[in-house]
């Protein structure tokens, strides 16, 4: 099986932190906006060196909303940040109107997603976010895995001319891709390469999926994993790929049932080459306060749940 | 040029025939606040707006740009836009239909010139025209950004958050509109939402505020230059535009029953008679 390193763990957030850096240094249309989060996006490098792209806009993520797409139809590219919860939920009229309808060039920053959100509990940790952003006609959904990931998929969602929400945490978590691999939307990136079961995982799931990989190695079992960092749109074609070699496919995510990676997966498979699938996420619940790894496990998204799956997905062959 | 007073009127009274013939043909959409709205938008976009048909182009650059943040008044909007030379007049015939580039609400998706961005939910054009004033600040275009928002639409709290960004980040390129004809779908504001001194809660959010009459070309003039005059101050504009709702037809003036629904063959006859015809001639 392919090795993966940790480099040394590292927040996702950071990488957007720095990706943004990155992009702003590389297009002077680039701005940023924030709800009261600067600090907690990672933000502070790129306010300090472009002051007069940063735009605070208060506890008001209604209006950064329109703000942004209005900023955006001017020319700009517009990053807005806040926890994952707020710049969904709480504003999916606006995004649906302003930027998806609306077909405005705008950053969907999202941090803080899912249950790693930690002790802050069930009202920031949204489970629900992926489904709301599928859902909008034409926008593309990103769910990086590390700190590396999080800063290519920032510099290419600056690159990309069109909507693009982009999901990613807030605990520290291995950083294992390459520092310099440009990140591709809407393709899959096959992190190991086997031939019993496909392990598709998505953000800080992928880490738990090359363990749950290594783990079924050792029981003789052969996981491939995927790295299924852009969810919409699905990288179909490699998907189907692997589940014809495999047979069998199990989907992880940090992320409820409903309207998640898997039941993308799901349907693409239905569709183009039916197999069994298990699924590793959130179910129907909220969240509630802990630490991240005893939340990963207390609601069955770690290394072993997933090796679990695989051996379920393995035995309806 | 500018037009006077005389052309500004006859303009006006088109519009509202477009208005209603516009409905009745679609027999659906918003007639009430489109008719109380038409002496406002007519002197925006034949005498105020630095505003160019043949060069026009969604990102507003060189140019004002005016956002309908209510957006249910399309047929004003579409009539005035079409008046004003961004598409041919007969193409009003097409509102709301299949197909159609005037869609019920604004839309982007259709390649419409004039509209810079599609609105329709309640609320949330002010952001956007905030943002649009933000980007002509950075690039120093040195252009206004307009935008109309309703009374009853101002029950919403986004017209609020974007009142308070508007004045902390100091977009004096910033005109606000209000068409304050106190009216909204359920009955009159005051009976529906309580929504109160519209000028003192302005006032208290930190904008310059004008009160105007919405039907008298000069006092909207003299707003709309009090407003632009206030460019260099760091405050943004909004004017309270007094109006009344289905203006220029007996039966449709002053209330709320008309905010959405679409008069018979017969009283279309009578209104199309009230307004009287004008040389600009119907689509």
């Amino acid at each position: 099986m392919k090795k993966y390193i940790d480099t040394g763990k590292k927040d996702t957030r950071s990488g957007f932190g720095v990706g943004l850096l990155k992009a702003g240094q590389a297009n002077p249309n680039v701005v940023a906006l924030t709800a009261d989060l600067k600090g907690s996006l990672k933000m502070d490098a790129f306010a300090a060196e472009f002051p007069e792209r940063f735009i605070q806009c208060g506890i008001a993520e209604a209006n950064m909303v329109g703000a942004a797409a209005g900023l955006a139809i001017t020319g700009k590219i517009p990053f807005i940040g806040s926890f994952a919860e707020f710049v969904t939920g709480r504003v999916y009229d606006q995004i649906r109107q302003e930027v998806a309808y609306g077909c405005t060039n705008v950053k969907i920053a999202s941090s803080h997603a899912g249950i790693t959100l930690g002790e802050d509990g069930a009202t920031h940790q949204t489970m629900e976010d992926i489904a709301l952003m599928r859902a909008l006609p034409g926008m593309v959904v990103l769910n990086p895995c590390d700190f590396n990931q999080t800063m290519q998929a920032t510099i290419a969602a600056a690159k990309y001319d069109g909507p693009v929400y982009l999901r990613f945490g807030r605990p520290s978590v291995p950083n294992f891709t390459p520092e310099d691999e440009p990140f591709v939307i809407g393709k899959a990136i096959v992190m190991n390469e086997g031939k019993d079961v496909t392990l598709v995982a998505t953000g800080h799931t992928v880490w738990e999926a090359l363990q749950a990989a290594e783990a079924l190695e050792a029981e003789g079992i052969s996981a491939e994993v995927i790295n299924m960092a852009t969810i919409k749109p699905l990288d179909e074609e490699a998907l189907v790929k692997s589940a014809q070699k495999t047979g069998a496919v199990v989907v992880a995510e940090e992320h409820n049932m409903a309207g998640g990676l898997g039941e993308a997966v799901a349907a693409a498979l239905a569709r183009k080459f039916p197999a069994p699938v298990q699924f590793v996420n959130g179910e129907d619940k909220f969240g509630q306060s802990g630490t991240p790894s005893a939340l990963m496990a207390a609601y069955g998204l770690d290394a072993p749940h997933i090796a679990e799956a695989a051996k379920k997905a393995l035995a309806r062959k | 040029m500018a037009k006077s007073k005389q052309e500004l009127q006859s303009i006006a009274t088109q519009v509202r025939r477009d208005i209603l013939r516009m409905v009745c043909m679609a027999k659906s959409g918003h007639p009430g606040g489109s008719m109380g709205s038409t002496d406002i938008l007519t002197t925006l976009y034949f005498n105020e707006m630095n505003q160019n048909p043949a060069t026009w182009t969604r990102d507003g650059k060189g140019q004002d740009m005016f956002i309908l943040s209510a957006g249910h008044m399309t047929p004003v909007y579409y009539s005035v836009l079409a008046r004003a030379g961004y598409f041919p007049v007969s193409e009003l015939a097409s509102f709301r239909q299949m197909g159609t580039r005037l869609q019920g609400h604004p839309s982007v998706r259709k390649n419409l010139p004039g509209v810079f961005q599609a609105s329709g939910s309640l609320g949330q054009g002010l952001s956007a025209a905030c943002g649009l004033a933000m980007g002509k600040k950075m690039d120093q275009d040195p252009n206004f950004v307009y935008c109309l928002c309703g009374d009853g639409e101002s029950e919403e709290g986004q017209i609020w958050e974007a009142g308070m960004f508007a004045v902390f980040h100091k977009l004096d390129n910033l005109i606000a509109m209000t068409d304050w004809n106190g009216k909204q779908i359920d009955g009159p504001v005051d009976e529906v939402a309580g929504e109160g001194d519209l000028a003192a809660k302005w006032e208290a959010w930190g904008w310059k505020v004008i009160v105007a009459d919405g039907h008298d070309f000069d006092a909207i003039a003299k707003a709309f230059e009090l407003a632009k005059a206030g460019k260099g101050s760091g405050v943004p504009t909004m004017i309270l535009f007094k109006t009344e709702m289905g203006h220029g037809v007996d039966f449709m003036a002053g209330t709320h029953k008309w905010h959405g629904s679409v008069p018979k063959p017969e009283q279309l006859e009578d209104a199309l008679k009230q307004l009287g015809e004008t040389p600009l001639g119907d689509f």
